[in-house]
């Protein structure tokens, strides 16, 4: 089948649609307001609801009621919006709801700009809002990985009752690249006995993520728990660049993956044994990535557009047993991969200890 | 004899958590009441606010939601458009509604949603110990307007009725009172018309019902409905504020 | 013999009174006994007087009570 050109934003538009989704709700902001727009014409086209919400809190609200009454729903944001839905995420959480959430991330914190960033890792992975919970993050680096990832978050929603945030940034959302979209399938969505859609005859169903007594919400948070050591044991996913006899690794994830995969070449055409992990879930952190690389390389470089979040999960990962060096860009700069090699080249051979 | 009065099938048989002569209870039985008479209680979803009602997802019998503080139109929202031949009503507080979700209740009744909502108007902030609601009267003493409602400190008191009565999406809103049989007759006509509205697909609805907090205004529950009567009605008037021609 | 019988479910009533000052015929009160909540719960002191206008269920906020009428059949 031809490749189509597609903007990345409207890419996960696209995606979602493929995967089943037929509702969102959804609030504009920059840099990812084209994909509210390709959703309100296309999700008519196949008799699915598109509504501008008035506010990032009402959106994430929406999305609650609707995937509690058993749809395939999502919405998108970026930083200042993602903030906003903390509490909803939360109760989605809580109540144990599918969905799929998309940050295209933006320089912060506060207002920030609209430039790329990648900034909001922490907010990702480490709740974002309150509660002892955990999302899954998934994090594309083009424009077919995000079709494909849009799949994927719904199918692990459903499979998990677990909120999925696809994290990208504002060079993502605009990039225009060839993808293969394949043939659209008539998506058969999981059936949800738990959703609550009047009784029908049937037994009462509650969407609720309150358990007034103690011994209760405890129950429900090592059930909650469970279900987080289950996902992490199964659905851990990264990507291997030239990972053969590497002494220095990269790790990086979403487009300064791509930069950093230009850093390798870089490197390896000047005789340096690097290579590059690239984690695809940002949550479960691919730790198994790492394990087989112990005793074998010298050192890890973290390279972000951010001061150092995901360095945090790296240190993690490796334990100690090897250095963890980090290189980043801030305020929706982006690292150069000429910076990137230099930085490599200083580390190189036990450097920069 | 003959039954005349006896316990709706939509309201769960067990003791409500509510203090004595809080009239949360009167309101759930009339709801439960329409809800049995118009027999949709098989295609009705509820959703429960946050406040002294959260745990009216355990009283209602139908399939409930429980709401995050103030949300519950945009929970509301998503369920009926995606199951737009259910019936879906909200229940929600003066902090609930008129505080903290004013966004979202205005946006529902402009987009004109098709669900109803039951807003408990008591004038006070009770589940969280008595504060001040944006509904609170001038000089009426909570915790924390120890000494009045102080119009230069904390402003007025907000009519939801008049004020999304204004906007076109919304298709029936009434205020009514509980504070003698007369009015809970009343009451219970003005939740039937809401109900009917959304049945018809005319639109919001929304009846605001002015109730008592016996706990929080410290009165026993007869002077709780005494003070009701002669302190919220006169700021707060009864009628019915947008009407469909459809509907009686 | 009483054209009307209402049923009070003690075990239930918080003792909040509202039935009793609303009662049209005055025949409620509330007993010198406590229930398991602790409260004095309404009873009605003389059935007989009682006509059914369920008045006091209308008020009742806690589902005490069933009103039980003689229909009589027009016609």
């Amino acid at each position: 089948m031809a490749k189509v050109l597609m903007k990345g934003n409207e890419a996960i538009g696209e995606g979602a649609v493929r995967a089943g989704c037929r509702y969102f709700f959804g609030y504009p902001i920059t840099p990812q307001s084209e994909l509210p727009h390709y959703l309100a014409k296309r999700l008519p086209e196949v008799g699915g609801v598109y509504l501008q919400s008035e506010s990032e809190t009402a959106a994430i609200n929406m999305v609650y009621g609707a995937a509690g009454a058993g749809a395939r729903v999502m919405t998108s944001s970026s930083g200042p919006g993602i903030s906003l839905m903390q509490e909803g995420i939360s109760y989605l959480a809580g109540a144990e709801l599918p969905c799929v959430i998309v940050n295209m991330i933006r320089g912060g914190p506060g207002l920030g700009n609209i430039a790329p960033a990648q900034s909001d890792y922490f907010q990702a992975t480490r709740g974002g809002g309150h509660g002892d919970y955990r999302v899954i993050v998934l994090a594309p680096a083009s424009v077919q990985e995000i079709i494909d990832l849009m799949r994927l978050a719904f199918d692990l929603a459903d499979r998990y009752r677990n909120p999925v945030m696809v994290a990208g940034d504002g060079i993502l959302g605009q990039m225009m690249e060839p993808v293969e979209l394949g043939e659209e399938e008539d998506v058969q969505i999981p059936p949800r006995p738990w959703a609550a859609t009047g009784r029908m005859g049937g037994e009462k169903k509650l969407i609720n993520s309150l358990y007034i007594v103690p011994e209760e919400l405890e129950q429900h948070n090592l059930k909650l728990a469970r279900k987080y050591a289950l996902i992490a044991s199964k659905e851990q996913r990264w990507e291997e660049y030239r990972l053969d006899g590497a002494r220095l690794v990269l790790v990086a994830f979403g487009t300064v993956a791509r930069i950093c995969k230009a850093v390798v070449d870089r490197c390896r055409e000047e005789g340096l044994a690097v290579g590059l992990i690239r984690p695809i879930t940002l949550w479960p952190y691919p730790q198994k990535a790492f394990e087989p690389l112990m005793g074998k390389v010298d050192s890890f470089l973290v390279v972000e557009m951010n001061l150092g979040q995901m360095v945090e999960d790296v240190r993690l990962a490796v334990n100690g047993r090897h250095p963890v060096h980090f290189y980043g860009r801030c305020g929706g700069m982006l690292p150069v991969a000429a910076d990137v090699v230099q930085e490599v080249k200083k580390l190189y051979g036990g450097g920069g200890n | 004899m003959k039954k005349v009065f006896t316990r709706p099938r939509s309201l769960k048989d067990i003791p409500t958590h509510y203090c004595p002569g809080c009239t949360h209870g009167i309101v759930h039985r009339l709801v439960a009441e329409v809800i049995d008479e118009l027999e949709i209680f098989d295609r009705t979803i509820g959703v429960a606010p946050v406040g002294c009602s959260v745990f009216a997802y355990n009283y209602f019998d139908c399939d409930m939601f429980q709401a995050s503080h103030g949300r519950a139109p945009a929970v509301a929202t998503g369920i009926k458009r995606v199951l737009p031949d259910r019936v879906v009503f909200t229940y929600q507080g003066d902090g609930d509604l008129a505080a903290i979700g004013t966004g979202e209740i205005v946006h529902a009744a402009a987009r004109g949603e098709k669900f109803t909502v039951i807003f408990i108007n008591n004038a006070i902030y009770a589940m969280t110990g008595g504060q001040m609601a944006p509904t609170t009267l001038l000089g009426q003493k909570t915790t924390t307007t120890p000494y009045g409602r102080d119009k230069d400190i904390n402003g007025y008191p907000i009519k939801i009725s008049e004020m999304l009565s204004v906007l076109d999406g919304t298709a029936y809103v009434a205020r009514v009172s509980v504070h003698d049989p007369a009015h809970v007759i009343k009451a219970r006509k003005a939740i039937k018309r809401a109900f009917e509205v959304q049945l018809a697909g005319l639109g919001f609805s929304l009846v605001e019902v002015l109730s008592a907090c016996p706990t929080n205004w410290g009165l026993s529950p007869a002077e709780a409905l005494k003070w009701l009567a002669e302190n919220m009605i006169p700021y707060y008037p009864l009628g019915e504020y947008k009407k469909p021609a459809e509907v009686g | 013999m009483a054209s009307a019988r209402v049923t009070f479910r003690e075990e239930r009533c918080k003792g909040c009174g509202l039935c009793v000052i609303f009662c049209p015929k005055g025949i409620i009160a509330l007993a010198e006994h406590i229930n398991g909540m602790g409260f004095h719960p309404a009873t009605v002191k003389d059935q007989s007087k009682c006509t059914g206008c369920a008045t006091c269920a209308r008020m009742c906020p806690d589902l005490v009570i069933e009103v039980e009428r003689e229909v009589t059949r027009v016609g």
